[in-house]
């Protein structure tokens, strides 16, 4: 007996009059995860495509996989290097006591970091995934609509831009805003217009800020403070950064504090790269954002300031401090939430790479922009649409009275 | 002309009149369904804050303001309590002008904005605008610079809101949340956005 029967002879108790009606959602969830889903379009022309939202969704998933593997070996590195030049050789709570059984604390142990780093990310992640997971089953269950794979997506990135030593019931509220919020009572995925993770990430910045940011947040010991980079440069700009002993390598493949997804640019890279040729993230954003990000940081070059030495910061360091390049492949390219036009998407990307530069460089309140910068970009994606296909009309209609 | 320039970017952006201060909220949710009307009304608020701020501006300065009747031979009288009413009466004067205007000139857009326009009159960011410009004592300048900033910033929230609601007709929000809810919903989301430039000083 295949699991297909067994699906199939549960089926009728979950469809309309069935015993098990109002759990048809989880029903459905647990059926396409071994299948295909049977349903076809019925009604007249359409296109046959193998690419449908599952596995859009799923290639994304995986794609952020670099991005944590790197993440997780740049947790623990940056915790066991933070114990040894404290003279720890014991972590301590429940989560150094699992890390001590399974491994050691050697920063110079692949293997060590890796466990280190798990150890704070996957309870993140787990609660991540259980709590907004449950907002989503249950709005699929009473408003009927089924559970969308999207959600795979929304919680890998929301845990991926937490900072690692976040307090668990935090990020449940975080993702129960995100969700709920954000995506839900919009109506589910495809119809909200601001990014889910970065609205949940964004409410517990505003909300719980002596978590989110500052100086002791970034490493996963407890008393140990050490600023990011950003934070560094806002101080006395790259050069203080590099007298901090972090050189443009050392950033660029991602061993600095950091959230625990975007510090290596590298990984992130290859997962992009990977989006980019499937065509799941739309070059035109990528290349809006980076275009946009290095005139902005060019003309603040130009303009320069005796004040602020963020002014001076070259564009490759803004490439790889911080959270621009996770944002740049996979938060400003999810394509709910941006512009839906192709000449809209250069414009979106380009105002995202504008406004990051601006909050990192002139809002002393921020260190890091991406995130805001993105929400920002959300919030007129919808009207550089309307511009463009207004233009298009216009041209059109000039075009046909010649 | 630096004072000018970071003038005008605080108050379009980081004391933006609806989405930090959400002042002016009756028109903002109600006549922002449809961009092109959006833009309209925008446009309107600009143009009664780019005349209205400078000329309450004067009023104060000329007639009200503590001392400002000197040059008349009473330096010791203060008519500042009758701000209120005269502020709303030249917004009121303002607006009745602009309507004639607009219905002589630009029907479309007057018939688009019908009753609303009327309803500037008693829109809290032109109000809103005429009191921070008291409070915080701006010169002649520095009011045009003002009204027409806190405009422009008014105008860039609406259309930026009546963009996301043109996109929201296909949403499927739950019925108790239908129309308004998600509005307010919505426009608390838009000034999360906006949040990126709180702490910005210029």
């Amino acid at each position: 007996m295949s699991i297909r029967n067994i699906l199939d002879k549960m089926e009728p108790h979950f469809h309309k009059g069935g015993k098990y009606e109002s759990w048809y959602a989880l029903f459905e969830a647990a059926d396409t995860i071994f299948y295909t889903p049977g349903s076809v379009t019925k009604t007249a022309s359409h296109v046959r495509d193998g690419v449908d939202l599952k596995r859009i969704m799923i290639l994304v998933w995986l794609c952020t996989f670099p991005a944590i593997f790197a993440g997780l070996y740049n947790v623990g590195y940056q915790a066991n290097t933070a114990m040894a030049g404290m003279g720890l050789t014991e972590a301590e709570g429940w989560r150094g006591a699992i890390a001590g059984a399974l491994t050691g604390f050697d920063a110079s142990s692949i293997w060590d970091n890796m466990i280190h780093g798990a150890v704070y990310w996957l309870p993140i992640y787990a609660v991540t995934f259980v709590v907004g997971g449950f907002w989503e089953v249950l709005f699929a269950m009473k408003r009927g609509h089924e559970v969308n794979e999207g959600f795979f997506v929304t919680s890998i990135l929301f845990a991926l831009i937490l900072p690692p030593s976040v307090p668990l019931w935090q990020v449940a509220l975080g993702i129960s805003f995100g969700v709920v919020i954000g995506k839900e009572v919009f109506g589910g995925t495809g119809k909200n217009f601001l990014n889910p993770a970065l609205a949940g990430r964004a409410f517990l910045f505003f909300a719980y800020p002596a978590q989110m940011s500052g100086d002791a947040i970034w490493t996963a010991v407890d008393g140990f403070s050490g600023a990011t980079p950003l934070g560094l440069a806002a101080a006395g700009g790259v050069d203080n950064i590099l007298a901090n002993n972090v050189t443009w390598m050392d950033a660029f493949l991602g061993q600095l504090q950091g959230s625990v997804g975007e510090t290596s640019t590298l990984a992130i890279m290859l997962g992009g790269a990977v989006l980019l040729v499937a065509k799941v993230a739309s070059w035109r954003i990528v290349a809006g954002v980076f275009g946009g990000m290095v005139g902005m940081t060019i003309l603040l070059n130009i303009i320069g300031s005796d004040t602020n030495p963020l002014f001076a910061m070259p564009f490759y360091w803004h490439l790889v401090l911080g959270g621009f390049a996770f944002g740049m492949f996979f938060m400003a390219t999810d394509p709910v939430s941006a512009s839906m036009t192709n000449t809209g998407k250069l414009y979106f990307g380009a105002l995202i790479g504008i406004m990051v530069v601006l909050i990192r460089v002139v809002n002393p309140a921020f260190p890091e922009g991406m995130m805001l910068a993105i929400l920002f970009g959300n919030l007129f994606a919808p009207l550089i649409d309307n511009f463009v296909i207004q233009a298009n009309i216009k041209r059109r209609m000039s075009r046909n009275v010649s | 002309m630096e004072q000018y320039i970071s003038l005008a970017i605080r108050a379009i952006f980081v004391e933006n009149m609806a989405l930090a201060f959400f002042l002016g909220m009756c028109t903002f949710l109600a006549i922002s369904k449809k961009v092109s009307t959006a833009i309209g009304l925008g446009i309107a608020v600009i143009v009664v804050l780019a005349i209205t701020t400078p000329l309450n501006n004067l009023l104060y300065n000329g007639l009200l303001r503590e001392g400002a009747l000197a040059w008349a031979g009473y330096p010791e009288v203060d008519l500042s309590f009758l701000g209120y009413i005269s502020y709303i009466g030249v917004i009121a004067a303002i607006v009745q002008i602009l309507e004639m205007v607009l219905d002589k000139f630009f029907p479309a857009l007057y018939s688009a904005l019908g009753v609303f326009l009327p309803l500037i009159t008693v829109n809290c960011a032109i109000m809103g605008a005429a009191l921070f410009m008291v409070e915080r004592d701006y010169n002649f300048g520095e009011s045009i610079v003002y009204g027409v900033g806190a405009g422009v910033g008014w105008a860039l929230a609406i259309a930026a809101l009546a963009g996301i609601r043109e996109k929201l007709r296909y949403s499927d929000v739950p019925d108790g949340l239908r129309g308004l809810g998600i509005t307010f919903i919505t426009v608390g989301l838009m000034s999360l956005g906006f949040m990126s430039f709180s702490g910005v000083q210029l």
